[in-house]
């Protein structure tokens, strides 16, 4: 059973630049502490509070949408899901084999063949080389790319590349899925056996998450919503209840 | 955490103290086991890491090979005769030394970079970071396979006596190796926090590959100074030259080795349990 709770969780980024990051300062801050105590504290490495005591469950077939603009927190909250922050304080349990697709392609390499990156791609979505074997022959059948995946991928179209990373991508449904806008599938020929495909995947996935700027992503994918605004968590509810208040808060 | 951070204290003081829970350091156990098991990842990215850098080149990695070669040739033709050494055991012992150095020097240079370089894995997919410091060394690795055939032929050439000793290597190699994975660890953690770390330690490797004996033999130094047998690097090479050149390496050399491995763990431990989890916001 594949499952989300987060209790108080809150996240905040050290943020470094050349001088707090260098030794040298570090060294000659603490040698002349005495004398600008103030200076120093105010040196201090600036914090931004990212997420605050995001509390949340969901459960299996949650499809929660993740609305607010820029810099709202969607994207940390999205990382904490998927383990790679863990939290500074509050609790969090993830039960299931998580998935986080930010970027469809990453960790392909453009000298490598498209068979090559299929299994490279396999990889880091978790698969072994002998599980990514067996389903080599639907993934290749899928892109219809035919010969073309024996070249390397910087010979490719961009929506060529794009069918590789989708096809790969959907091709191992995990139990809880993370996605950052959606995933995109190149030109529009493609599109209708894309969508068909993304309906099947999601589908399977028992838990979704979706941090989307577009309305009609959130209302297609999501059931339930939530807003949030400077890392916190304002409105929870129906997707379309969030999405009014939402449109509210915008002033339209 | 933040309500245990006690007023006034270093956030990094703070957070070494809250690493070092039960919790935190069964999750830096879990983190370097995980990572063994991503292996097939790991190998994956670090035999791409050594391909990309000779794409399209007709010899490809065997260019490694061939400018080990000629360093090694140029050298010791050079040093044969600045140290009037008789070229026919020179030029082997000069290849040995400077193949397990090459082996020695990447791992801790590319080890700093370890997890700065792969900073945009880091932060989308959800894998142990320890398999940034398996990639290293895999990469290193293989380097090294390129890299041993020029002492193979040179020590063929000159009739260096090969003999059972040679079983001692893989041996070697393989502690090499652990410590070059608490020196990734530690040293990639360190970088990615302070930016400065790769460029000191660069410096500092570059001025220890005169200090050690590699291009002059241990004998050459007077009474044996405590310059040599406070040197790792002198205790992590002469375990691998000396049965490549068909002689047993030293106890002391043995004992050494493995001490630096035990303790360079331990500290390596006490810090990746620490602050493995903010390598995530450092990179």
């Amino acid at each position: 059973m594949a499952s989300i709770q987060l209790e108080n969780v809150s996240v905040s980024f050290p943020v470094y630049n050349a001088a707090t990051r260098s030794i040298k300062n570090r060294i000659i801050q603490s040698a002349t502490g005495g004398q600008i105590r103030a200076d120093t504290t105010s040196q201090r490495i600036s914090v931004v509070q990212a997420l605050q005591d995001i509390t949340l469950t969901l459960g299996e077939g949650d499809r929660l949408g993740l609305i607010g603009h820029n810099g709202a927190g969607k994207t940390t909250l999205l990382r904490v899901l998927g383990g790679i922050y863990e939290p500074n304080s509050g609790r969090i349990s993830v039960k299931g084999l998580t998935v986080p697709l930010f970027d469809i392609s990453l960790g392909m390499d453009q000298e490598s063949t498209g068979y090559e990156n299929i299994i490279l791609r396999g990889l880091f979505l978790g698969l072994t080389r002998r599980e990514i074997k067996a389903r080599m022959e639907e993934i290749a059948d899928f892109t219809e790319l035919g010969d073309f995946l024996d070249l390397p991928i910087r010979t490719y179209s961009a929506g060529m590349q794009m069918r590789l990373a989708f096809a790969v991508s959907t091709s191992v449904v995990p139990d809880i899925l993370l996605l950052d806008e959606g995933i995109g599938a190149g030109d529009a020929a493609f599109m209708h056996k894309a969508r068909e495909r993304l309906a099947r995947f999601t589908e399977k996935v028992s838990i979704i998450v979706l941090s989307s700027h577009s309305d009609d992503l959130v209302r297609s994918m999501c059931s339930k919503a939530i807003l949030m605004e400077h890392g916190q968590i304002v409105h929870a509810g129906p997707t379309d209840e969030v999405l009014e208040r939402y449109r509210e808060m915008r002033g339209f | 955490m933040s309500s245990e951070t006690q007023v006034g204290e270093s956030p990094l003081l703070s957070q070494f103290r809250y690493g070092l829970r039960s919790e935190q350091i069964r999750g830096a156990l879990r983190d370097v086991a995980e990572g063994w098991e991503r292996r097939e990842l790991w190998m994956t990215l670090g035999l791409q890491d050594v391909r990309q850098r000779y794409r399209r080149s007709k010899l490809g990695p065997f260019w490694i090979t061939i400018s080990m070669a000629v360093m090694v040739l140029a050298l010791g033709l050079l040093y044969g005769q600045i140290f009037r050494q008789d070229i026919h055991e020179y030029l082997p012992f000069l290849a040995a030394g400077f193949v397990i150095w090459g082996l020695l020097a990447s791992m801790i240079n590319e080890g700093c970079l370890a997890f700065i370089q792969s900073d945009g894995m880091i932060r989308q997919l959800n894998a142990p970071v320890s398999i940034y410091a398996f990639r290293v060394l895999w990469s290193n690795l293989i380097a090294f396979a390129h890299n041993i055939w020029v002492f193979f032929a040179v020590a063929l050439w000159f009739g260096v006596d090969f003999n059972w000793n040679l079983l001692w290597v893989p041996l070697a190699l393989f502690v090499i190796l652990l410590n070059g994975l608490w020196i990734s660890l530690l040293f990639g953690l360190l970088s990615a926090r302070f930016r400065d770390v790769p460029l000191i330690v660069g410096s500092i490797v570059q001025v220890l590959f005169f200090i050690t004996p590699v291009i002059w033999r241990p004998e050459m130094l007077p009474g044996r100074a405590l310059l040599l047998d406070l040197n790792p690097f002198y205790h992590l090479v002469e375990i691998m030259r000396a049965p490549l050149l068909g002689q047993p390496a030293q106890l002391t050399h043995w004992l050494s080795v493995l001490s630096i491995l035990l303790v360079g763990w331990a500290v390596t431990f006490f810090f990746y349990s620490a602050y493995r989890w903010r390598i995530a916001y450092w990179v």
